[in-house]
């Protein structure tokens, strides 16, 4: 059997539907050494900023059950950096490539969007409105729906690359802001970004990140995010790349077969680099097993009883 | 950098609560660098979630050991592991310490477990070139004093009930030292922070350069997370891949505690 893996998140063609998520993967340089980065359907990069940023003062990660709590803060050497030495290196793959960005006002995603535009290789750029961890930044447009079909908007305007809206589940109805998303020209959602969470060391009285608050990824987050692909795919019609604590192809399938079109692999990354090559053959072999050639069929196979 | 498979050739105790462990690495153990470390997964599944990391404590032929402390549920599990188990394991990582071979007098601090990656250092050095100075609470803590004696370098220890040699912090101990000592060219210090402060403020202060490696709770280990950061002076390091072992004076010591 010819089993076909390609995907598409609307104009996006995807040779797998398996990316890297952002903050997990950096860009792309550490794990050269470990995994062969052209197997990847796609790498979605480090958040990318104006200016530079220092980050958020540690200690920045806690380990809780089944999940980790982090607090970076965006951490990232700016968008200068990031277009003469981190495009470059990424450029050489044959996996998509998307640069995820993040601004602390409207201005700020504008003008990213813009110098990225030009750049034939970038095949989309994801928008951070959801990190929790930086206090002025996307989250308030991420939260509100009117905030987010403005600037989706008005990004729009600006720049013809696909714009992969990525979402926090830190709002009582997620598919509000996707379907703003989708009103505003989105090309794709990505869900979820982590959840806000606290963790506090009870001996010292303190609380375990320097930030006091953090995201929480792993395991512990998956069936949040899957209940929240479902509630979108049900919802708006746009192509979904979902993520959550994804660290084996039966994890990636159940976010599919719910209506993911892509998964993306995050803190999965740090544990074993090679989680996401190990999904692309796990799939391939669900698909073996069950009779299915094209990949695309699987998306949104849900029975809808058990 | 390797991510291998290892097989566990020892896992044992040494005294209560400390154990040394052998993997079969061949790889990393022809890489290895006195400083550098390696990033184990514990137990298969997610909970505890992430690596650890250990100091490499000794290469020999295509075997290395590490050295640890059990404090946690991952340092317990990992005592529990029974030789011929296979675990998971990347690596070399980081930077080790770095010698230029004309130094003459080398003086290697370790308090407690910081004798791991120093033994290692100690190995590779010019033993008429080096002093260890060896901290713990009492005697029956001190780590590692016979096989040191073996190497054959002078060994000075501190205890703070006084049950062996010098009564006192190893920092004290280090103190008294420098005063009767001008010439000491490098000092190379691993252990518990607030000793490490002192050690790195007092080489500073008495201008002897210093390197030391520091432990920090790490998510990726080759730099990607920016999660095991410290405050250094003009902005922030990563433990895992800028270190662990770092120059004393690239660290903002005033805001560790």
């Amino acid at each position: 059997m010819n089993i076909n893996l390609k995907s598409k998140l609307g104009r996006i063609s995807l040779n797998n539907p398996v990316l890297v998520a952002a903050g997990t993967f950096g860009f792309g340089e550490e794990y050269t050494a470990l995994i062969n980065l052209n197997k990847l359907g796609g790498i979605i990069t480090k958040t990318v900023t104006l200016e530079p940023r220092k980050g958020n003062p540690p200690p920045r990660l806690t380990e809780t059950p089944a999940g980790l709590l982090n607090a970076i803060g965006l951490e990232n050497p700016g968008i200068d950096v990031f277009l003469k030495e981190k495009l470059p290196f990424l450029s050489q793959f044959e996996a998509a490539l998307i640069v995820n960005i993040a601004g602390e006002k409207e201005e700020d995603y504008l003008t990213l969007a813009e110098r990225l535009n030009e750049k034939e290789r970038i095949d989309a750029l994801e928008i951070n409105i959801s990190c929790p961890n930086v206090k002025e930044k996307g989250l308030i447009f991420g939260t509100d729906p009117g905030r987010t079909f403005l600037l989706v908007k008005k990004l729009r305007e600006v720049t013809n690359i696909p714009l992969i809206i990525k979402l926090t589940p830190n709002v009582t109805d997620i598919s509000e802001i996707a379907q703003a998303a989708q009103e505003a020209g989105a090309e794709a959602l990505s869900l979820i970004n982590t959840v806000l969470g606290m963790s506090i060391d009870v001996e010292t009285r303190r609380p375990k990140l320097g930030n006091i608050t953090g995201g929480l990824s792993g395991p512990a987050i998956r069936p949040i995010a899957v209940r929240m692909v479902r509630d979108t795919f049900q919802k708006v019609s746009l192509p979904i790349i979902g993520m959550g604590g994804i660290t084996c192809s039966e994890d990636a399938l159940e976010f599919i077969l719910t209506g993911a079109s892509a998964v993306a692999v995050g803190t999965a990354n740090f544990i074993d680099p090679s989680t996401a090559l190990r999904i692309v053959e796990g799939i391939k072999e669900y698909m073996q097993r069950k009779g299915i050639e094209n990949f695309e069929d699987l998306i949104g196979w849900l029975e809808n009883s058990v | 950098m390797y991510q291998i498979k290892a097989k566990i050739l020892f896992n044992e105790k040494i005294i209560s609560g400390h154990y040394k462990m052998c993997l079969y690495a061949p790889g990393i153990a022809r890489e290895a660098k006195p400083g550098q470390f390696v990033h184990i997964r514990i137990k298969d599944g997610y909970d505890p979630l992430l690596r650890r990391p250990f100091s490499i404590h000794r290469c020999e032929g295509e075997k290395i050991e590490i050295l640890y402390k059990v404090v946690g549920r991952g340092t317990e599990f990992l005592s529990r592991k029974k030789t011929g188990n296979e675990i998971d394991t990347l690596g070399p990582l980081g930077q080790g310490f770095k010698i230029s071979p004309d130094l003459k007098k080398i003086v290697l601090v370790a308090g407690g477990m910081g004798i791991a990656p120093l033994y290692f250092l100690a190995e590779k050095l010019n033993r008429e070139n080096i002093l260890i100075l060896l901290g713990a609470e009492s005697k029956g803590k001190i780590l590692y004093l016979e096989n040191l004696k073996n190497l054959n370098v002078k060994v000075q220890i501190a205890t703070e009930d006084g049950s062996q040699g010098y009564k006192g912090l190893l920092s004290e101990f280090f103190f008294h030292l420098l005063k009767e000592n001008s010439q000491i060219d490098l000092v190379c210090a691993c252990g518990p922070i607030p000793m490490l402060k002192k050690i790195a403020q007092l080489s500073l202060k008495y201008k002897i350069p210093c390197q030391v490696s520091l432990e920090q709770r790490m998510g990726c280990g080759i730099g990607v997370c920016l999660g095991c950061t410290i405050k250094g002076k003009s902005s922030y390091l990563r433990v895992c891949s800028d270190g662990p072992v770092f120059q004393a004076n690239q660290i903002r010591w005033k805001e560790e505690r």
